[in-house]
């Protein structure tokens, strides 16, 4: 448990994160949105850390911060932003947000349950957290990703070529008629195939 | 774990800081600066035209496809570090269970390429 100052930065975070989360569906702008949720990611990646997850602390801001929240401003500006259509349209995709609102509700309630009929849940889980003086965060994750997490792992390179190959498929459309740059044939040129002698009589033109 | 978050200390001192010389400069305008507000300063200026329309407009879907193979190879390097980290630990298994994810999404680098994913037009 977290205790004195640990626990003032606890409660910080946690507040800032939930207010931010507020903001995120409050603000009127939706770049203001992503902004907003840019924060929330921070005091995430802040509650990560105060857990002693240091590595998943600092893959949140470099993945998530640095990479998901440019993709989502790119989905917005992707958007035709027209403010007053958007705010008619909210109130449609209000049962879909309350599902998915429900659903996380439940998956809480799981975890909270698991935390009151077992206290000490957290250590018979198949690999509790050692001591972080004695081996720290990542290293512990290395120890067991590659090994005994290996189907995981390989689950999780799949998805990501699943992903890769899924976005080029729907987005790629090539313009017709551009003219690329092919290394191998200019590479492949030479005096022979480049340049022609002509005998052009005199008097006459090709 | 106390020693881990006291070493985070420098990052909250800067944070503050930073939180106090934003605060600062964004106030300072309000308590310190000149304010004579006209109509005439806010309107268009000697060849400035009246907005056609607005100046939002559709960003090109490549602009997404570029950021998500991005996060795809992000995704790769974050899951080198720890792998990395305890290289020594984990021996040969370790050594080629990464190789054949690297293998995977060479896979997908190669098709990315080949179909001209990468370039802009």
């Amino acid at each position: 448990m977290l205790t004195g100052l640990a626990a003032a930065f606890f409660y910080l975070f946690a507040l800032i994160a939930v207010a931010s989360a507020v903001m995120v569906i409050a603000a009127r702008n939706p770049v203001h949105s992503v902004l907003f949720l840019i924060l929330t990611f921070f005091n995430a990646a802040a509650l990560f850390l105060l857990t002693g997850a240091e590595f998943l602390a600092m893959i949140l801001l470099v993945v998530y911060v640095g990479a998901v929240a440019v993709l989502f401003l790119f989905v917005v500006m992707m958007l035709d932003v027209d403010f007053a259509e958007l705010k008619a349209g909210a109130l449609q995709y209000a049962p879909i947000g309350a599902l998915v609102g429900i659903i996380l509700v439940a998956e809480l309630a799981v975890v909270l349950g698991g935390y009151a009929l077992s206290p000490n849940v957290a250590a018979s889980v198949a690999e509790p957290m050692r001591d972080l003086a004695e081996r720290h965060n990542t290293a512990q994750l290395g120890d067991i990703l590659y090994t005994d997490y290996v189907y995981a792992f390989q689950i999780a390179g799949l998805v990501l070529l699943v992903a890769m190959i899924g976005a080029i498929v729907l987005t790629l459309r090539h313009k017709e008629g551009v003219k690329r740059q092919v290394i191998a044939d200019q590479v492949a040129r030479d005096h022979r195939t480049a340049i022609e002698v002509r005998k052009v009589e005199s008097g006459k033109g090709i | 774990m106390n020693d881990l978050l006291s070493s985070y200390l420098p990052i909250i001192i800067f944070l503050g800081l930073c939180l106090v010389i934003g605060l600062a400069l964004m106030l300072a305008p309000f308590i310190l600066a000149y304010k004579n507000p006209d109509p005439a300063k806010l309107s268009a200026y000697e060849c400035g035209f009246d907005a056609f329309d607005d100046a939002r407009m559709k960003f090109d879907v490549r602009f997404y496809l570029v950021s998500i193979l991005f996060i795809i190879f992000d995704l790769e390097v974050a899951f080198l570090f720890p792998w990395a980290v305890s290289f020594g630990a984990i021996g040969w298994f370790g050594f080629w269970s990464m190789m054949v994810f690297l293998g995977i999404l060479t896979i997908g680098f190669v098709y990315e390429w080949k179909k001209g994913a990468l370039e802009w037009d």
